[in-house]
């Protein structure tokens, strides 16, 4: 239960040698950028949420508010490390950030970033409430960070009517970018959809026709949808659902739902569950005897779930994942982004990291094509849709839900004995291009508010 | 949905009486402070955490479960003791609503102190050499582990039992509770008896905490949802009851194995319902003596 709004400051690169920063006049000023001669005039714009108060000093402020308690606080320390880093490499204006947002010099348009961190506790109240703070006290010019995706369409809802930038990190369900979509949030991860329908053809290959499906499905938005995605996506190819429980989120003791999966004659087993309810369950699935006689799919794999439950409950078990360090050996890109991960923490980056990351860094690009911090400006901007290169691949945005096209990563569990080292967990199967597993936009009914 | 079959629910109702023990052993842990001091305990499901890590600290240590089960129990109670002597006999004389307030403030302090030391990622306690597999039951398959926790749990409830009812120290704990006056008048320090009684209850959460470890993720705030079931509970057996925390945590587990046959998602609203029918029909609980204060 901490309230930390620990902000610091980043010291590094204050000096910026590479910007010319001419008088600052009224609100904001006029910001010339050397180099490549691009001018932002602020006074151009009306004042709209945190514009132009947010951005009248040398810095512009970032609100990240992670669960650092609760079932999901892995992933949000690990989101934690990713922001960071990715701060870092803008701030610094680095090769990697300049890869990203090839306008970039040092800091966004110039202005270091600065951040407050702040524990959503896995509760949308509470994100909320750390989020206001961040807009009213901070001016925040972009809030981004969430594991559970009622707290991040609760954010999306805060930031829309703010007219503050809000980029989700993990968010799975397909209400995100569907019926709780919003004009000024962009979800980058993979979800229920793109998961279930890359999935699919995948374990029908490998586990065979007419299988029984049992679920295990967290109850809340999250788990609704990725229920009712493979539930869709199974059927089609002729599987059938057998049973479906829905524990709530942060269930400690599982043994009810696992004896009613046990008793429903299932040879497969998708567990929906994610962050500690996903090892939790899954230890415990094992300990009632129903991983012997059924198959284990997570359709929506999370971070440290390898590492929780060991190698050996992981063989030959199917998922999805927004990134697994292995793409480094494909793409240099994610090589230097994992190399560096792995240099400051001690460890492979999970992919609550990456998106972080991802996520910050194609905000960093929008503003410098943008060339303001002006937010209907930089929604704009997201939404011309251009082809970005990033460590996944070529991605870009859908204007007409704010999703971003972007290929999930079919994964398969080790054979311990295969592991080439001790995070070596998964085989990527298969990277699915995004456009091939998009939903039609009318399918979860997605209108993006106005503007201004 | 259609009616479940007769061998999902014998497994259903064995699951509800093996979960409800459970709940019943973290229960009189609380119950037994309230009804001896008057205090209820907040940060009991802190000290239910602390048995895990301790017990887990031993783990690593010894390599030996049984003793990571006393390493558990040993590392609540010195918790215990500890906030019983330097903050919480100071507030026996104040209203519940201060003492509530403390308590749930150690609880918060605890719970991050171990999260300072130990990080938020989960702690991996193994199931026990001995308690590995799966156990079969005519047609119920259930995990070795948690058949023999039922017995321990047994044990350990029969085990508190006789001391407090069968034992002069249980008698005059009893004492304690109807006119602690009179008892310092007899010659008998009450605090040390309370003092006793705190250190009982926090061996107690912290003894379930090491037992449920292995089934369960030990981190810091995995004692949270526990302290709100064993509430339920001693709500439903009667605030201060120790048959009631047994009656009322086997039904509690009952209540929620038999409803997830139906209604997986409304097993947990089941129980609260039940709960809020119970305090409107009978507010002092199943076991609870009326207006005992």
């Amino acid at each position: 239960m901490t309230d930390d709004n620990d902000q610091k400051k980043q010291k590094g690169g204050m000096h910026r040698r590479d910007f010319l920063k001419l008088g600052a006049g009224v609100a904001g000023g006029l910001v010339f950028s050397g180099g490549l001669g691009r001018l932002a005039q602020a006074a151009d714009y009306a004042p709209i949420g945190n514009y132009p108060a947010g951005i009248k000093g040398s810095s512009v402020f970032m609100g990240i508010a992670v669960p650092r308690t609760g079932p999901y606080s892995a992933q949000g320390e690990d989101e934690i490390k990713g922001y960071l880093l990715a701060i870092d490499h803008i701030n610094k204006g680095t090769s990697l950030a300049r890869a990203y947002s090839p306008h970039s010099k040092k800091g966004v348009l110039g202005k270091m970033i600065e951040y407050g961190i702040a524990d959503n506790q896995t509760k949308p109240n509470v994100a909320v409430q750390a989020i206001s703070k961040f807009i009213s006290d901070n001016k925040a010019m972009m809030v981004t960070g969430s594991v559970s995706s009622a707290v991040a369409i609760a954010a999306g809802k805060l930031c829309d009517r703010e007219r503050t930038i809000y980029l989700p990190a993990i968010t799975g369900s397909n209400a995100t970018t569907g019926k709780d979509c919003q004009r000024y949030s962009f979800r980058a991860c993979h979800f229920a959809y793109t998961s279930a329908k890359a999935l699919a053809p995948v374990i029908k290959n490998a586990l065979g026709a007419g299988k029984k499906v049992a679920y295990l499905t967290p109850d809340y938005t999250y788990g609704h949808s990725v229920y009712n995605s493979m539930k869709q996506f199974t059927e089609a190819q002729g599987w059938t659902t057998v049973n479906n429980q829905l524990p709530p989120l942060g269930t400690s003791d599982f043994s009810t739902y696992l004896l009613n999966i046990a008793n429903s004659g299932a040879d497969v087993l998708v567990n929906i569950c994610f962050g500690r309810d996903a090892v939790i369950s899954t230890k415990q699935a094992k300990q009632f005897g129903l991983l012997d006689k059924m198959t284990l799919v997570m359709p929506y794999m999370a971070p440290f779930f390898a590492d929780e439950v060991g190698a050996d409950l992981l063989q030959g078990v199917y998922g999805t994942t927004e990134f697994w360090w292995t793409l480094a050996e494909k793409n240099p890109m994610a090589k230097e982004f994992v190399e560096d991960f792995e240099k400051r923490n001690g460890r492979k980056p999970g992919w609550s990291a990456h998106i972080a990351f991802l996520q910050t860094m194609l905000w960093a690009r929008g503003v410098e094509s943008a060339g303001t911090f002006h937010p209907p400006t930089v929604v704009a901007e997201y939404e011309k849709g251009n082809t970005i290169a990033t460590d996944i691949g070529d991605v870009h945005w859908r204007a007409e839900d704010h999703q971003l096209v972007r290929p999930v990563f079919v994964i398969r569990g080790k054979k311990p004995s295969d592991m080439r080292n001790k995070e070596d967990f998964y085989d990527i199967v298969e990277g699915v291009p995004g456009k091939d597993v998009m939903p039609p936009i009318e399918q979860f009914g997605c209108k993006l508010g106005p503007a201004a | 949905m259609s009616m479940p079959s007769l061998p999902l629910f014998l497994s259903q109702l064995f699951n509800g009486l093996a979960t409800g023990l459970l709940l019943s052993l973290i229960s009189a842990g609380l119950t037994i402070i309230y009804g001896t001091l008057g205090v209820l305990n907040l940060a009991h499901g802190a000290l239910f955490m602390v048995g895990a890590y301790a017990g887990f600290m031993a783990l690593q240590w010894t390599g030996s479960f049984v003793i990571a089960i006393f390493g558990g129990m040993v590392g609540a109670l010195v918790v215990g003791l500890i906030m019983e002597r330097v903050i919480v006999r100071y507030y026996y004389q104040r209203p519940p609503e201060d003492q509530i307030l403390v308590t749930f403030g150690i609880g918060i302090v605890i719970t991050e102190l171990v999260r300072l030391g130990f990080g938020g990622i989960a702690k991996p306690v193994p199931v026990p050499s001995w308690g590995q597999g799966i156990t079969r039951i005519g047609s119920l398959i259930y995990p070795t582990y948690r058949i023999e926790m039922m017995a321990i749990v047994a044990v350990a409830l029969v085990g508190l039992y006789v001391l407090l009812y069968r034992t002069r120290i249980g008698m005059i704990v009893r004492a304690g509770i109807e006119d602690s006056l009179m008892v310092n008048m007899l010659g008998i320090n009450v605090y040390r008896v309370f003092l006793l009684v705190f250190g009982v209850g926090a061996m107690t959460a912290g003894f379930a905490g090491i037992l449920n470890a292995p089934i369960l993720a030990v981190t810091p705030d995995m004692g949270e949802s526990f302290l709100v079931m064993s509430f339920v509970v001693i709500v439903i057996g009667g605030v201060g009851s120790f048959p009631g925390a047994i009656v009322g945590g086997i039904i509690a587990g009952e209540i929620i194995s038999l409803t997830s046959m139906f209604s997986s998602a409304y097993s947990h609203v089941m129980l609260f319902a039940i709960m809020a029918v119970l305090l409107a029909v009978r507010p002092q609980g199943l076991f609870g003596i009326e207006g005992r204060e």
